[in-house]
């Protein structure tokens, strides 16, 4: 082993051996810290990855609006105007004006998955004497699903759309009392009604949804909702969820539309995260900083215990830079299987998490995924932490008079 | 300089070596006053002295560990004044040898590592040939059956002629011993004091040896004495072919 071993790998070993109370204390402790970043950073990511999956699997990342109408005052000369109070016009429910085009073009978009338009608006379901309200959302099953996977929720019957179907939620389902294959009245705001069958009931996870959602197909809802071969809204999903704003603002900008992205529409979601993860990256710094401390402290020791041996070696022909690296590599091992050690110890704190800390229904609270990378990642920082921590002292010991030294 | 001593031949050399702590300072101590001091090839030449003379100074200067004030000294006929740090180290890799009297060894390591520590430390010798080195160097310390004890598992006596066994094994020209004997009883200190004359005699290392033993100093070629700062005395004998039971033996025993 000598052959290959250059002396400072020697020499760290057995020192680290030699003074094996000290080694275990610190590695120990080393683990710890990074046992505590790898458990916080999964836990985060996980919460952050699982949050996303909930929002997006039940909406759109981007929304088109028919643009806002506005009121418009007759003016007499430029900034005077006739009316002295101007009322903000009411929005009633409108189709988005040339949606086809505007479907095309936006569909003609390299960031763009799946375009999917929509009609939509309130209506009330009836059956007996029993009335809820829901939203009617008139959708096209081939493109929508796509977006949101209703298809997948689906917990009787069928996802399929004709004419005279609608899907329902669980809920809505439960206090009318229908099952699939019942009929249901479904009356609009203003005009007749119209019997339709319950085709599919759906759980998307959410009671206030599962009660207040349901979906037809696009023509039946534009009927009903007088929107007769219109849309008044559009769907998109994007391939780079992070970028849908951006995405948002392109549409914007080449089209007379609103366009909100679930970035804005989650903005407070978005606060959450941001201050989490900046608590989270200070929580890592300053663990890491007393994890460094600590390598730093115990390496200063050992540098005072060995002195006598650092003088003996340099005395035999040893120099400074090998002394230096003997200490870097110490500082080197603590990190590293500081971090192998706290690995595993984190990846164990979130199995255990994982296993007692569920929801109601048994799944996980929060799914975890065990990344490798992020092992590899905490090995790489906690032996680059624990060869920095080691500098001062090293230099500490190569600089040591030999003549002080061997007198001790 | 006496005449005939000529640089190449000289394995040590000093001129007018002066040693001062806290130079520039109010408390400025001059423990050298000026010592020229010559060392040929094989000479086996003892350094006596009261305590606080400048001996250890001295040594520690010959072994390229501190620098002298003021002076010149050479090893190999080499000039050392002005060299850096790294220079310094390599002439002590290779050149020299230490002994010393306390915490000879490196207790984490076996005797045979100790004794390889100067050639790992000089890189680039293979294994097979430290070993082989090692344990011939063991075995004429009559050590070969302890190669593998930690130093610590090792007596005093056993301890020191690890110690020098490491000392030789770069087979530096000159080997600087440092009261190699002063923590060992007589027939310890007897046995570690003839495997270096041994050394001396068989392989022409040149070795200075500081010691307070006047019987162990009287089996040297020759003795020098430094009182204050200042070489008082320099003895050359030749006597130490007589056997050992005509020996002097000195009230300082």
């Amino acid at each position: 082993m000598f052959d290959w071993l250059p002396f400072e790998w020697i020499a760290a070993s057995r020192f680290l051996r030699e003074g094996r109370m000290q080694t275990a204390a610190i590695v120990l402790g080393v683990s710890i810290g990074v046992g505590v970043i790898v458990f916080m950073s999964a836990l985060l990511t996980g919460m952050q990855k699982n949050f996303i999956n909930r929002v997006l699997s039940a909406q759109a990342h981007v929304v088109l609006l028919p643009s806002e109408e506005i009121a418009r005052p007759l003016r007499d000369a430029d900034g005077v105007a006739e009316a002295a109070v101007v009322q903000k016009p009411y929005q009633r429910l409108r189709s988005i004006d040339q949606w086809q085009k505007i479907e095309q073009q936006v569909a003609a978009m390299p960031q763009v998955k799946v375009v999917s338009p929509m009609a939509s608006g309130p209506a009330l379901a009836v059956r007996g004497d029993a009335v809820r309200s829901i939203n009617l959302a008139g959708i096209e099953p081939a493109k929508y699903f796509r977006i949101v996977p209703l298809d997948e929720k689906i917990i009787s019957g069928r996802a399929l759309l004709g004419t005279e179907d609608i899907l329902i939620g669980s809920e809505l389902a439960n206090d009318l009392g229908v099952k699939v294959g019942d009929k249901l009245r479904i009356t609009p705001s203003s005009g007749e009604g119209l019997a339709l069958k319950v085709g599919g009931i759906f759980d998307l996870g959410n009671k206030g949804a599962n009660q207040r959602n349901t979906f037809v197909a696009l023509h039946t809802a534009q009927s009903l909702l007088r929107l007769t071969g219109g849309a008044s809204s559009i769907d998109v999903s994007v391939h780079d969820v992070y970028a849908a704003e951006e995405v948002a603002s392109a549409i914007r900008a080449v089209a007379d539309i609103g366009a909100d992205s679930w970035i804005r529409t989650n903005a407070q979601f978005f606060a959450a995260v941001n201050a989490q993860i900046l608590a989270n990256v200070a929580i890592r710094f300053f663990v890491g900083l007393s994890a460094a401390f600590g390598v730093a402290a115990v390496l200063v020791v050992s540098v005072v215990q060995k002195s006598k041996e650092i003088g003996i070696l340099r005395a035999m022909g040893a120099s400074r830079g090998q002394i230096m690296r003997v200490f870097l590599v110490e500082g080197a091992a603590y990190g590293l299987a500081g971090s192998i050690l706290g690995s595993g110890l984190g990846a164990a704190a979130l199995l255990v998490w994982q296993q007692y800390v569920r929801n109601a229904d048994g799944t996980p609270l929060i799914p975890i995924e065990l990344d490798p990378q992020l092992f590899l990642l905490a090995a790489f920082i906690a032996t680059l932490t624990g060869l920095a921590a080691a500098v001062a002292p090293a230099l500490r010991g190569a600089r040591l008079d030999p003549v002080v030294a061997i007198r001790g | 300089m006496p005449p005939g001593l000529e640089a190449t031949e000289a394995v040590l050399r000093l001129e007018g070596i002066r040693k001062a702590y806290n130079a520039g300072r109010p408390n400025e101590v001059e423990v050298l006053h000026g010592i020229d001091f010559i060392m040929q090839r094989g000479e086996f030449c003892a350094l006596m002295g009261p305590s606080g003379s400048g001996k250890s100074t001295l040594l520690n200067l010959i072994g390229l560990l501190d620098r002298p004030s003021a002076g010149r000294l050479a090893i190999g006929g080499r000039d050392t004044t002005g060299l850096d740090d790294r220079e310094l180290t390599r002439i002590r890799g290779h050149q020299i040898g230490f002994v010393f009297q306390y915490h000879h060894l490196l207790p984490a390591f076996t005797a045979e590592e100790n004794v390889m520590m100067p050639m790992l430390l000089d890189r680039g010798h293979p294994d097979a040939r430290m070993r082989a080195r090692a344990a011939t160097l063991l075995e004429n310390m009559q050590l070969s059956d302890w190669k593998d004890n930690l130093a610590t598992n090792l007596s005093g006596g056993q301890q020191q002629r690890v110690a020098v066994a490491r000392a030789l094994a770069m087979n530096p020209p000159l080997l600087l011993a440092d009261e190699p004997t002063g923590n060992l009883d007589s027939v310890a200190a007897q046995v570690v004091f003839d495997l270096m004359r041994r050394v001396n005699r068989e392989q022409g290392t040149t070795v200075l040896v500081v010691t307070h033993n006047l019987g162990l100093a009287r089996q040297c070629d020759r003795i020098v004495e430094i009182v204050d700062g200042v070489l008082t005395g320099d003895e050359r004998l030749t006597l130490h072919n007589e056997p050992r039971g005509s020996r002097i033996s000195s009230p300082l025993q």
